[in-house]
């Protein structure tokens, strides 16, 4: 009997394409997405950083920090505009994070060489080795950059990094014996062995919301550090919950504009749809109806979860140019998503294969595009991969009302990018419902 | 009386399978037509057509004196005279009867105190005036039958096709739906009605065409049909109190193991004859049945006993 029990079951999934679909094909593809975004995969195995950098000390020192700056895998170094010898300057530098050229900035400051290496004597007052000037919107850049900074400041310098730790120990310490050279070389080794480095002098122990203070080098690493957020206009804003808010938002839009446009299917089953095309209902006015309730409901869907979002997360949701961005970007969102959901329901033939196969697309677009986690932790080529999905699009324009607190003008790629994707998806679900009108 | 429905050698092919292959009959006005057939006969295909959903490839269909073949505004407003009541129980379970009923009139153009009107019309033919605000899954189904029904003849159309009408219901329901097909009769409605229940046909169809393979093989009323295939004759079959031997009866009787059968045309004056032929040969008659011929025995004859899957 339990035999029996098993093979019918078995002969089900055996028949059911769908099923087999997800249980064996999307664990293997949110893996993979998992794994990519997580372990690095692809051609950039970790998200590289674009950096401006400044090199205001000009010396040696600085110059040779700044080659090995651009020498790593991990960061792609502008230091001139344009080609040289045009360097970028400190204000050139703030206007390229301000204007989202590059998420970072690292201004190495007049008297770098003077300053570096130096873990004794100095005071919180002290001015830091190096500005970092930062959008906090990506918390990951900010903090990666502190930390490379350490580490290229290690390896690009040994010597004179030895240099200044026998001079400050002979300054306070007197003149080297010879069990204090062996001291010191020990304290070299250390020094070289990354993992006895503190873990919080490599990076900052939380997003920084505004300007931090500078940090004496021993607390910090080899080189003082000072990060500006230069778009955290107010210290309670939070860019993680206003993408939260979006990405969750969107993703299960694109659920209930499928739910909607799988009507249609389940019409076409029950013989509904024969019914309504046979009366003076056409198959233009019956999509385009639908279509404006599910994007009238998306909006209405956003709006609960960003009031919500308002409400208890502090989401700053209730400002005039806040609501005016946040309509402007729900309404095209809206619609987008209306229209994938129609396109998934009308190229499937029943609700089961609907509900399966939209299942696999939405949570694997939601993946790629941004609404399960950020972009700037993907690798490289992922964020690019994720702008073909109107995902991104959206969440990319929510974050510019949210965070970059900019205008309504200023979201018209976003809603140009969503609006011809909504008439697209329109135009592609009208097509494909034509099997279901006169034969 | 004037045509209201006039199909003229109708074809339709999907694919390989032909499904229309000049299939002809008409509808008058007022009149209750039963369009009967096989499966696969080509009758879902001539409905679909007939409401629009389907374009013959070739062939002419006229309803209400207008070409409705094509795809003209004249067509489309011709066809706003229809009325359609799927196989299928067609309607919103996740609403209300009522609200069934205002959706699918506004469907069909129906608006305003109207549709009120006949929203309230409908719920009283149908018997459902007291679970106007019940959501329809809730309704047995039977009553999602007449609601069906209901649905389908709100807007008033002067033909209606009526597909397999009363499949799944029980007697009571099935009665209760031909009375309220009767008062639309009396309306003078029109009405096309494809079933595969043939007593349906029988009871409310003044006559009947069959299709089988795409084109009509029979068209008449049922006494028509009969006399055109099976003959007027009655079986009459006598069950005796043991098996008959076949040498004590003529060549006009045929023996089975009950009894005796023999195919009369007066049964008045003919059945006492009969009666004392087995009294004679010694039998005693137990009981005595006698089968007028049905539109049964002509649907088999024409379109023989081979399933058709």
């Amino acid at each position: 009997m339990i035999g029996t029990v098993m093979h019918v079951a078995w002969l089900n999934l055996k028949r059911d394409r769908v099923g087999q679909l997800i249980t064996f094909l999307l664990p293997v593809a949110f893996f993979s997405v998992f794994a990519a975004v997580f372990s690095g995969f692809g051609p950039d195995r970790v998200p590289r950083i674009d950096v401006a950098v400044v090199d205001e000390d000009q010396s040696e020192a600085s110059e040779r920090f700044v080659a090995a700056l651009k020498k790593d895998d991990g960061l792609r170094v502008q230091t001139h505009r344009g080609e040289p010898p045009n360097p970028i300057a400190r204000e050139e530098a703030r206007e390229m994070v301000v204007g989202r050229d590059v998420p970072v900035a690292v201004i190495i400051r007049p008297g770098f060489t003077d300053k570096f290496g130096k873990i004794f004597g100095e005071s919180a007052s002290d001015e830091p080795a190096i500005d970092v000037l930062a959008d906090t919107a990506d918390p990951v850049a900010p903090q990666m950059i502190a930390g490379l900074i350490q580490k290229n400041a290690m390896t690009a310098m040994p010597n004179l990094f030895m240099q200044r730790g026998v001079d400050m120990l002979e300054q306070y310490g007197g003149p080297l014996t010879a069990m204090q050279t062996t001291a010191v070389a020990q304290w070299l080794e250390l020094l070289n062995k990354p993992d006895d480095t503190p873990a919080e002098a490599t990076s900052q122990p939380e997003v920084p919301a505004e300007e931090t203070e500078p940090q004496p080098a021993f607390a910090q690493g080899l080189v003082s550090i000072k990060v500006h957020d230069l778009l955290a206009s107010d210290p309670d804003k939070s860019p993680v919950n206003a993408f939260y808010a979006a990405g969750t938002a969107v993703l299960f839009l694109l659920f209930s504009t499928m739910a909607i446009g799988g009507v249609l299917l389940e019409e076409q089953s029950n013989g509904t749809l024969e019914r309504l095309l046979a009366s003076n209902l056409t198959m233009g006015k019956l999509l385009a109806g639908r279509w404006l309730y599910a994007t009238l409901l998306g909006c209405a869907q956003l709006s609960i979860m960003f009031t919500w979002g308002a409400l208890i997360f502090g989401v700053k949701l209730f400002t005039p140019a806040h609501l005016a961005g946040f309509a402007v970007m729900t309404l095209v969102t809206a619609a987008a998503a209306a229209g994938f959901g129609f396109v998934l329901a009308t190229a499937c033939r029943t609700r089961t294969q609907l509900d399966g196969i939209g299942a696999i697309v939405i949570l694997m677009m939601s993946a790629v595009g941004g609404s399960m986690f950020p972009r700037f932790i993907m690798s490289e080529w992922m964020q690019n991969l994720g702008l073909i999905t109107f995902n991104a699009w959206a969440l990319d324009g929510y974050q510019k009302v949210f965070w970059y607190e900019q205008g309504v003008w200023a979201l018209w790629p976003q809603v140009l990018v969503l609006s011809v994707a909504a008439a697209v998806f329109m135009i592609i679900a009208r097509l494909l419902a034509r099997r279901w009108e006169t034969v | 009386m004037s045509d209201a429905l006039v199909v003229a050698d109708a074809h339709k092919t999907f694919g390989t399978t032909r499904a229309l292959g000049g299939a002809s009959f008409r509808l008058q006005r007022g009149e209750w037509l039963g369009l009967l057939g096989p499966n696969g006969a080509g009758k879902t295909t001539l409905v679909r057509a007939i409401a629009g959903r389907v374009r013959l490839d070739t062939g002419t269909l006229t309803l209400l004196d207008v070409d409705v073949s094509s795809a003209s505004q004249q067509a489309r407003a011709a066809r706003c005279r229809l009325g359609l009541v799927p196989q299928d129980v067609a309607l919103y379970d996740a609403l209300t009867a009522a609200e069934n009923l205002r959706a699918f009139g506004k469907y069909h153009g129906v608006t305003g105190r109207a549709l009120a009107d006949r929203a309230r019309w409908a719920l009283d033919w149908t018997g459902l005036a007291d679970r106007a605000n019940s959501l329809v899954k809730t309704f047995s189904g039977g009553m999602k039958r007449r609601l069906n029904l209901a649905c389908g003849i709100l807007h008033e159309p002067e033909v209606v096709l009526l597909d397999e009408p009363t499949v799944g219901v029980d007697p009571q329901s099935r009665q209760r739906i031909w009375d309220m097909l009767h008062q639309l009769q009396e309306q003078g409605t029109s009405l096309l009605l494809t079933t595969h229940q043939l007593d349906e046909a029988e009871q409310i169809c003044e006559r009947i065409v069959i299709i089988d393979h795409g084109h009509a093989i029979a068209d008449g009323t049922l006494d028509e049909l009969i006399a055109q295939t099976v003959g007027t004759g009655r079986t009459v079959a006598l069950r005796l109190d043991r098996s008959p031997t076949p040498a004590d009866f003529d060549d006009g009787l045929q023996t089975t193991d009950q009894g005796i059968s023999a195919t009369v045309a007066d049964v008045a004056a003919e059945l006492p004859a009969l009666l004392s032929k087995v009294a004679s040969a010694g039998y005693r008659v137990d009981d005595v049945d006698i089968d007028a011929p049905s539109l049964h025995a002509v649907f088999l004859h024409l379109t023989g006993r081979e399933l058709r899957e």
